[in-house]
């Protein structure tokens, strides 16, 4: 009778069985939420030491130092006495409890980073008494570690990478937490620098202990160090530039012009790199982004200022190699708009470079503007202009160098379009541009073109592009847009001609009597760069021994005055410290030195312009009023006039 | 004898043996995984660990084999009420003398090795029961048998739940399918089925929704369903009295989780529901237990190469667990040839049983499979996440002494009684 229930008796079992496989299909192959939440594998990102940067002469710039992390497992973490755990990690209660609250969202389970960078010292302090205070645990790290306070514009810093930074990268190689160049040469070479992160696959038990690797290594990859770097800066130049640019806002940049190397670039105010490598970054940060002095500006790469007189040596050469000078031309005082200091009789370019005469200038450049057969005047200046933009842009102006940093400005050199922009085509003429013949007007330079322009004449008429680093992950070893050389298009013996004017400058001329070096042969220019408020900037490019040029130097010292006064002591100490190695003026150096004329800066109701790349300062303070560069505009064309050399 | 010895070699069912002896060996390996050490590079014959003493239970496994094998068939069924007496009293002796082991006393310990008699009762309930309904004059349609029969069953299932072994408990109630089989009134299955279906309902849903959704089922029964000449008042009564109990069971369900169940016990069928209530605490085997089966995919990771295994992300891998190993380093493949052997066994047992010409036998032979089966339903219910979790072994595949010697004996005094089938003449 009961014969038939034994099939209801197999189809109960299989119906199990079906059910049962169907399930495990799902688990098994269908879904992988499961795979993807195995615990027992962990991927251990190996993040290798940064490269390091070197000097010159082989001294350490930057390196790592062994710091220590502090991660907390909310779950894990028990503990009674919590003002005694916050005394010894010298934090506040509130400061405890958010960063624990910070934990606590990430995560319960995992750890979560408690506090970066412990020095050795604080671990040491702490590492034994932390065995009481369950949840805490230690990974190894490293900061950046700066053997000069010195050179922080050119060195960048390296910071937690940003959210945007994470999203915007192309390759998918950094993740949360990775620590990335966030400015200057850390950025630039970042690349090189970081290296290649590795993965180590390990196993770990129930416990998150580790149980060594999985499969054997088989599928970790190596983590390769990052390559290190050997700059062309010579540490002891760039500290002794550091130091008498101390109590002065301004810029010093100092070349090798047989090789572009950069020896030295000073931005004042500077403030010290290690700053940026520590658990107080945001302070430090927020801290100098306030100071009215604006020392986060690499002045030598992203100030914008008129190059004055020093410009004269550019016009002297476009002029001459295009004829409508010679190196004799003798021109009077008379029809120039521009008052003139008192010289003697002027013999030709080399004497108008050596006294800067203003109105020789007036007429050299209009003489080049209309050196050419049309006898439209407004027609004539804008070919003219054309011929002379073609060459000064060789000399690098109106565009970037090609440095290796982030952050330098192109500048501006005005050229026909822009004129005809301003005042409509054909409604222009030498007379409404004529302030460029002295370098003022619508120009803008940085201080380290103005260095590039003195290696120009250092070499006689080429230059290698200024760079930082002459040798990646060996010396002597640059990126190869730094090797190449670019001509200038004028002829040396042109060069010449403005060289003796050069020497002659400094022997006799516009150069303070201070700023002889005994025994070395210094030529150089001066330049007094206009602004609207304040004293002028003085300026001055040089480069010495007159033959074979061992370094050329350019020096801007902000609303000091005179460039033969202030920038070229200045210019003529650093010279003498890096060919001589010493230097003999012990009193002059320490009068330069002790000099401040910071009261002169003008202080701009304007904050930096913010560098792109910063993003975690947390408070941004609002500018109160425009940009810097507001000042350069057109409606100052006319302020160029009536003014000193 | 000389002359039976053969007959039993010659009679008795290979392709069970062959299932039987895979089972046990692919469980051997897989308690050695479960068990494995990396670091200390675990050794598979070494007494001090598991996998070791699972070779010796295995050993001694053989040796009990051929004793069943060499005993006279008809000692089981003479000797069903000693031995069902005997069980009983250890029952008994248990809660006097039994050791504490994970919180239930269930244990008689003897030297190095315990004992759980509750293992053992299966077998003896098994063989009474049988040979209760062997009788010729039971008939399991009347109730004073029906009574009886459910005595003989919930005496050994109360005094193993009073030991605190639930699970081991709840085993008894496979033998419905023995009962089913051999004539018990189709209303108790019935009974027990929607009762299931209720409880597991009630889980996930609200006694209100429960509620409409049976008043609906009854209207259309009674509209539908039940012929027009049968819907008289008396019909619509037992109707409404039947769907009424069902309404009360489904709302005496919140009540019974809350109240009759132990706390620990309601925590598994709250993780049941949802594992994240709890991912730390119970939740975690069953979560856990799926990451380590999940993780295996199709192929598996390897043997010994499970590392959720090898680092005790599972509790009671060994035991109770095991088919997590199985499902990590063996991939679906693994694990689904692992259901199927069980299923095999299960189904070859009941294709046994049905050609048995004593009633006893074939009782005896659903009983076999009825225990399988519940032991199945359970063990691999619970690691993939589909049942409570509730701790009874994995039969021949669990680490355990006591586990391994009752299925063997089990299961093969059944294929004892089988292989005397052509001697035996048909007494039903």
């Amino acid at each position: 009778m009961s014969e038939n229930r034994k099939f209801f008796v197999y189809g109960l079992f299989l119906a199990v069985g079906i059910i049962y496989i169907i399930r495990l299909l799902y688990l098994q192959v269908l879904d992988n939420t499961y795979e993807t939440a195995s615990n027992s594998i962990k991927a251990i990102p190996d993040i290798p030491m940064r490269g390091q940067i070197y000097d010159r002469k082989g001294n350490l710039i930057v390196y790592n130092t062994l710091v220590y992390d502090l991660y907390v497992t909310p779950n894990k973490f028990k503990v009674k006495d919590t003002l005694s755990l916050c005394n010894l990690l010298k934090i506040t209660r509130s400061d405890f409890d958010s960063l624990m609250k910070i934990a606590k969202t990430y995560s319960r389970v995992k750890p979560s980073l408690f506090m970066r960078q412990l020095s050795k010292e604080d671990f040491a302090r702490i590492q034994d008494a932390m065995v009481d205070y369950p949840g805490f645990e230690y990974l190894k790290s490293s900061i950046r570690t700066y053997s000069a306070p010195t050179f922080a514009h050119a060195l960048g810093y390296v910071g937690e990478i940003s959210q945007k930074q994470l999203d915007d990268q192309d390759n998918l190689y950094y993740h949360q937490g990775d620590l990335v160049g966030q400015s200057g040469l850390e950025k630039y070479y970042e690349e090189q620098l970081r290296g290649r992160r590795g993965v180590r696959y390990v196993m770990q038990d129930v416990h998150g202990i580790a149980k060594g690797a999985w499969k054997d290594g088989e599928l970790d990859t190596i983590a390769s160090a990052g390559q290190n770097l050997f700059s062309s800066i010579d540490l002891s130049l760039q500290q002794y530039s550091d130091s008498l640019m101390a109590g002065k806002a301004g810029a010093v940049v100092a070349i090798e012009p047989s090789s572009g190397e950069i020896l030295a670039m000073t931005s004042a105010p500077t403030y010290d790199p290690a700053l940026f490598a520590t658990r107080e970054f945001s302070k430090n940060y927020s801290k100098l982004y306030r100071d009215p002095y604006k020392p986060l500006n690499n002045r030598a790469l992203s100030g914008s200022y008129r190059p004055g007189s020093t410009f004269k040596t550019v016009q002297a050469l476009v002029a001459m190699q295009e004829g409508a000078i010679s190196a004799g031309s003798i021109f009077s005082h008379a029809g120039a708009p521009m008052k003139c200091h008192g010289h003697g009789g002027l013999t030709g370019v080399s004497s108008a470079i050596q006294w800067s005469c203003n109105p020789y200038f007036y007429h050299v450049f209009r003489r080049m503007l209309y050196a050419n057969t049309e006898k439209n005047t407004f027609k004539a200046s804008a070919i003219g202009l054309t011929k002379w933009h073609e060459y000064t842009e060789k000399f690098g102006f109106g565009r970037k160098l090609g440095i290796d940093l982030p952050s330098e400005s192109s500048g501006k050199l005005p050229d026909v379009s822009y004129y005809d922009k301003i005042y409509g085509e054909k409604r222009w003429k030498f007379s409404n541009i004529y302030s460029l013949s002295i370098g003022e007007g619508e120009l803008l330079i940085n201080p380290l073109k103005l260095a590039n322009l003195a290696a120009i004449i250092a070499n006689r008429g080429w230059y290698i592009t200024p760079h930082l680093i002459k040798g990646v992950g060996q010396n002597n070893n640059p990126l190869p847009q730094y090797t190449e050389k670019h001509e200038t298009g004028v002829e040396p013996h042109y060069f010449e001609t403005v060289v003796n004017g050069m020497e002659m400058a400094v022997i006799r001329g516009t150069v303070s009597r201070g700023a002889i070096i005994p025994d070395v042969q210094m030529c150089g220019k001066t330049g007094t760069s206009q602004n609207k408020k304040g004293k002028d900037h003085s300026i001055f490019i040089a480069f010495a021994p007159k033959y074979n040029p061992k370094i050329a130097i350019a020096v801007l010292v902000e609303n000091a005055g005179f460039g033969g006064f202030y920038a070229a002591p200045v210019a003529s100490l650093i010279i003498e410290k890096y060919i001589k190695g010493h230097v003999d003026r012990k009193a002059y150096e320490q009068e330069w030195k002790n000099k401040n004329l910071m009261q002169n800066v003008i202080i701009l109701k304007s904050q930096p312009s913010k560098p792109k790349e910063d993003k975690p300062v947390p408070p941004k303070p609002k500018p109160e009023a425009t940009i810097v560069s507001k000042q350069f505009t057109v409606e100052d064309k006319q302020f160029a006039a009536n003014k000193k050399p | 004898m000389a002359r039976n010895e053969q007959h039993i070699t010659q009679n008795i069912d290979w392709l069970t043996v062959l299932i039987y002896a895979a089972c046990v060996t692919m469980g051997l390996f897989n308690v050695y995984a479960a068990i494995y050490d990396p670091e200390e590079q675990t050794k598979l014959f070494d007494l001090s660990n598991s996998a070791g003493r699972q070779l010796i239970f295995i050993g001694s496994a053989v040796l009990i084999i051929i004793a069943i094998l060499v005993i006279d068939y008809k000692f089981w069924e003479a000797f069903a009420p000693i031995i069902y007496g005997a069980c009983i009293l250890l029952l008994l002796l248990v809660l006097i003398i039994g050791s504490d082991i994970n919180g239930s006393k269930s244990w008689i310990k003897l030297g190095a090795f315990s004992l759980q008699p509750a293992e053992f009762a299966k077998i003896g309930t098994a063989l009474m029961l049988s040979s209760y309904i062997t009788q010729p004059s039971i008939n399991l349609s009347k109730f004073r048998e029906q009574l009886w029969v459910a005595g003989l069953i919930i005496l050994p299932a109360l005094l193993i739940l009073l030991s605190k072994e639930t699970g081991c408990a709840l085993v008894f109630a496979s033998f419905m399918i023995v009962l089913y089989r051999e004539g018990i009134p189709g209303i108790y299955p019935s009974i027990l089925l929607i009762s299931i279906v209720l409880f597991i309902l009630s889980l996930f849903f609200s006694t209100l929704y429960i509620s409409i959704g049976l008043l609906i089922l009854a209207a259309i029964i009674f509209q539908f369903i039940i012929p027009r000449y049968d819907r008289t008042r008396k019909t619509f009564i037992n109707l409404s009295v039947i769907f009424v109990a069902m309404m009360l069971f489904s709302g005496s369900v919140d009540f019974i989780i809350k109240h009759v169940l132990q706390p620990h016990q309601r925590k598994r069928i709250e993780v049941l529901i949802d594992p994240k209530a709890d991912p730390t605490g119970k939740g975690w085997n069953v979560i856990q237990s799926k990451i380590t089966i999940g993780s295996g995919r199709l192929w598996g990771k390897g043997f010994l190469d499970g590392t959720q295994t090898k680092f005790n992300f599972v509790p009671e891998q060994h035991s109770d667990f095991i088919f997590c190993t199985i499902g990590e380093e063996h991939g679906f493949v693994g694990s689904a040839a692992v259901v199927m052997l069980i299923l095999g066994l299960m189904c070859r047992i009941i294709f046994l049983a049905e050609r048995q010409r004593t009633r006893f036998a074939r009782a005896y032979g659903y009983c076999v499979a009825s225990i399988l089966f519940f032991h199945f339903l359970v063990n691999i219910g619970m690691t993939i996440g589909l049942m409570v979790v509730i701790g009874i072994p994995l039969p021949f595949f669990s680490y355990g002494g006591s586990s391994m010697w009752a299925f063997t004996i089990l299961l093969f005094i059944f294929l004892k009684l089988d292989a005397q089938r052509p001697y035996t003449l048909s007494r039903t």
